[in-house]
């Protein structure tokens, strides 16, 4: 089974809950589940979506097709008809919505109606709905019971039973009047919970888990969530998150409680982005290490402001003025995320470098299911140096030359005697102000010149999902894993096809332990495919390896590529 | 007990006869006399005659960008409150490219001491006119004259009830060095505006054009009234006060912050193991 639901709406009716719910609930149950919402750029009012797809086997990314439309007003039925597929139905209330359809498809359930008898509250009308989808499916109520139970721990037992009535009333009343629902009734896939996870707080997950004591940002969407979830774990895991007055003293506040010694970090999108530039080549001058996560969503200026592109590669790639290294990932998956955020601030400590977790809308919003995460695989590193440390050493030299491309890093204060100097002037050994040339060229080569091959070596190779010696290769990076290798799964059935996805893309990894530009070279296409307008990934690769994509796939609508959408665009070549 | 030599750094690059000297040789004798050991300080600069301030003492310096002095300080002061944290600025660093980050670290209050030091010129940049620079202040870039107001930073910080408001005068090293200890002293955020005569490019406000009009607010002056230490920042032109003009006790922002409260982050030890529950949120 393979199940799309989409709750549709005004901002401000409860999608999110809904959804949200939903989702939680297919997760606990065993269920494979993929989410991805769609919003406009305000508060009330406009039209959303929250769409969740669930299934028994793993799914990683979101179709065009509906098998249940939960409509909370008229818009969403006039617009998300159509999309329906043969079977499915359509979850409305003729009485709130003021219009009623006899169509077989249409199952009218009173939410209001039972909303107001039963909980005596307008507002349970989303719970009535939640449960009513339970219905149609089948599925026991005891995973939403225990949702609500968590959810209104705080308004007391009253407020819990009400909610878990209107649940129940809503289920039965699906349950009774939708004759047609038969076929979408559900087996339970076992005892067997899954996690729920999106990339946002994957992200801030992996940040709390390797160690960031320090969180710095301007609210800005869609990067905002991952200053939510540290600010939620503030208090009990003892970071510091602080709201910045632009991104311009975001950026500059990481890069001071870093140089002071914690672990530090700071998010934005695109034209926050655009501020911290200046910072960010701060960070490169004076070696500090910061992480940097850089959500991005479709430019120029403030341009679709919640929805999804890929095209701030080339900015994020050469932003910043003069010469010094940096990293970017880019995560397919929120597990990815994860362990990549981790590895950022593994190496921006190792490295003394900024790193960038690059990621987007579609990517930070979309809600995947997984086993777990292995927290054996995190890294954690101290590289800072304490008093300890540096005994019987002679004098401390922040930017000492060390033949090694990497300066010991000591905190201040907490090192004894010894003092930490740095400068964004060009600065000698002790990080004090110089001009004179050689000095200038022996720190060139030990910060970006010594360094980047050793950071090169640290990057690992792209993911090959699908046929080992294909005909036909799909290249991704980021966000579009999901839909790519699901597109590939449809098409392997007739073609030697497969994809190759990057996650770690600046500095592309060597390939003596995966020769992927081989394989690509060997392919009768290769399809480069990108959620922008000019192929910015494919620029890189080519700059960087010489190697020319055959083709091009672009979405650039805000959107993100579906399966449907994706299988048609290279049905133009396959 | 530090000597005035350990604070003793590099040769000063500035034109002989800059105010600049004073300031400096005021600090150092300010944090010897406070009992303060060169590890136990932080230096932020920005950019600017006096962002260069850090490299001709000895203690912990961060010199980082333009205007960009007061993020790092606090930031810094948070990441580790056992540091004293001096940002060094001057009036083009902090109160033109810096102007916002000035009126938030204020609303913030962290424990930093904010040094500026203000010449009413761009001094590195060879003499344009600056945020504090007299209406009508001619220069290469101004053939007309400055056509703005000059602002007034005393005045602005008391209105934001800035914690700590003083003015000194690099003319005056002795006084100067009193205001910078009780500066560094007061527990908020400081802010100490310096009279520094630039000898090259400004040619108004010079030592003697300084000497004449600067005094220091009478004895018995009461800085905790508000509204009164806006009047005398009011007070620029024939006369010029200097000293506290204000000081309140608002709580800082590291009081405020519960997550420092026992020790400071950078002496928190991360534990790995104990952040794998947040792991089970998520089923
Ligand atoms: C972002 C940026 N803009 C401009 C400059 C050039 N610049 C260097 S110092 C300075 C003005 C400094 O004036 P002020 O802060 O009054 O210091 P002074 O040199 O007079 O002590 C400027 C504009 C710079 N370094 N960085
Ligand atoms: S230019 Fe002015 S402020 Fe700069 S060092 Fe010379 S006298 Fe001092």
């Amino acid at each position: 089974m393979d199940y799309t639901l989409r709750v549709g709406g005004e901002a401000g009716q409860g999608l999110q809950t809904i959804g949200g719910a939903l989702a939680k609930v297919f997760s606990r149950n065993g269920f494979h589940v993929f989410t991805h919402q769609d919003y406009m750029s305000r508060i009330r009012g406009g039209h959303n979506f929250y769409q969740v797809r669930f299934s028994d086997r793993r799914v990683t990314a979101s179709r065009d097709v509906l098998d249940i439309l939960v409509a909370l007003d008229l818009n969403t039925i006039e617009t998300h008809r159509k999309s329906l597929g043969e079977e499915g139905i359509i979850l409305y209330d003729s009485e709130s919505i003021k219009k009623t359809f006899e169509e077989p498809e249409f199952i009218d359930v009173p939410f209001k109606k039972i909303a107001l008898d039963v909980g005596k509250n307008r507002v349970m009308v989303n719970t009535v709905a939640t449960g009513a989808v339970l219905g149609i499916l089948g599925m026991g109520l005891e995973a939403l019971e225990g949702i609500l139970k968590t959810a209104f721990k705080k308004k007391g037992d009253e407020i819990i039973e009400k909610n878990i009535a209107c649940a129940r009333a809503g289920y039965d009343y699906a349950l009774s009047s939708c004759p047609r629902c038969e076929a979408f009734r559900l087996e339970e896939t076992g005892n067997r919970k899954l996690m729920l996870i999106n990339g946002l707080q994957a992200i801030g997950l992996g940040a709390l888990m390797s160690g960031c004591k320090y969180y710095s940002a301007y609210p800005m969407t869609p990067s905002t969530g991952i200053m939510n979830f540290l600010a939620s774990k503030a208090g009990e895991h003892g970071i510091i998150v602080e709201q910045a007055e632009d991104e311009v003293a975001a950026i500059n506040m990481a890069i001071g409680a870093s140089f002071a010694g914690a672990r530090a970090m700071t998010g934005t999108s695109g034209g926050g982005f655009a501020l911290m530039v200046e910072g960010l080549s701060l960070a490169g001058m004076t070696e500090t290490p910061i992480v940097i996560a850089e959500i991005q969503r479709p430019g120029p200026a403030t341009g679709l402001p919640t929805r999804t592109e890929q095209a701030d590669l080339l900015f994020v790639l050469y932003a910043g003025h003069g010469e010094f290294p940096r990293v970017i990932f880019d995560p397919g998956t929120p597990k990815q995320a994860f362990h990549l955020t981790n590895k950022a601030f593994e190496l921006a400590e190792k490295y003394q470098v900024p790193i960038f977790i690059q990621s987007d809308q579609y990517l930070g919003d979309s809600q995947w299911t997984f086993e777990g995460f292995d927290p054996g695989r995190l890294i954690y590193n101290d590289y800072r140096l304490r008093e300890a440390d540096l005994e019987g050493s002679g004098e401390y030299k922040r930017h000492a030359l060390s033949g090694t491309g990497v300066s010991l890093l000591a905190v201040p204060g907490e090192a004894g005697k010894h003092l930490v100097v740095t400068d964004s002037d060009e600065h000698d050994e002790k990080g004090h102000i110089i001009e004179d040339s050689e000095t200038r060229i022996e720190m060139v080569r030990k910060r970006l010149l010594e360094k980047m091959p050793l950071i090169r070596k640290e990057m690992e190779a792209p993911y090959l999902y699908g046929d080992a010696s294909p005909k036909i290769v799909l290249v991704g990076h980021g966000s579009t894993y999901g839909v790519i290798r699901e597109v590939v799964d449809i098409f392997s059935k007739e073609q030697k096809i497969s994809m190759l996805h990057f996650s770690e893309i600046y500095p592309l990894p060597e390939s003596d332990r995966f020769d992927y530009l081989d394989l690509l070279e060997n392919a009768d296409l290769a399809i480069c495919i990108e959620n922008n307008a000019s192929g910015q990934f494919a620029k890189l690769f080519r700059a960087e390896t010489g190697f020319e994509f055959t083709h091009l796939i672009t979405r650039y609508d805000g959107r993100p590529f579906t399966i449907e959408s994706l299988k048609e665009d290279l049905h133009a070549y396959i | 007990m530090p000597t005035f030599e350990a604070y003793e750094g590099q040769v000063p690059a500035w034109c002989p006869g800059c105010g600049n000297f004073q300031i400096l040789s005021s600090l150092k004798q300010a944090l010897v006399e406070l009992d303060i050991e060169p590890w136990e300080v932080l230096l932020v600069s920005g950019i600017g005659q006096s962002g260069k301030l850090p490299h001709y003492m000895k203690c912990h310096t961060f010199n980082g960008l333009h205007g960009r002095t007061l993020p790092v300080a606090t930031a810094a002061k948070l990441a580790n409150d056992a540091l004293h944290v001096i940002a060094v600025a001057g009036d083009g660093d902090c109160y033109g490219e810096g102007g916002n980050h000035f009126i938030h670290a204020i609303r913030r209050n962290p424990n930093v001491t904010l040094l500026v030091h203000d010449n009413q010129i761009y001094g590195l940049t060879k003499g344009q006119a600056s945020p504090t620079s007299d209406q009508g202040t001619r220069s290469k870039v101004q053939p007309f004259g400055s056509l703005s107001e000059p602002m007034n930073p005393l005045a602005l910080a008391i209105s934001l009830d800035c914690s700590f408001v003083a003015r000194g005068f690099a003319g005056d090293p002795r006084y100067l060095k009193e205001l910078m200890k009780a500066a560094i002293s007061h527990k908020g955020f400081a802010l100490l505006d310096i009279l520094q005569p630039c000898v090259t490019f400004n040619k108004v406000n010079t030592f003697k054009w300084y000497r004449d009009r600067v005094y220091k607010l009478e004895e018995g002056y009461d800085p905790s009234d508000r509204l009164k230490a806006f009047e005398r920042a009011l007070e620029w032109g024939e006369r010029i006060p200097n000293g506290i003009f204000f000081k309140n006790n608002r709580k800082t922002l590291e009081e405020l912050v519960p997550v420092i409260r026992e020790k400071p982050l950078v002496r928190q030890k991360f534990s790995p193991e104990e952040t794998k529950r947040e792991l089970e949120k998520f089923y």
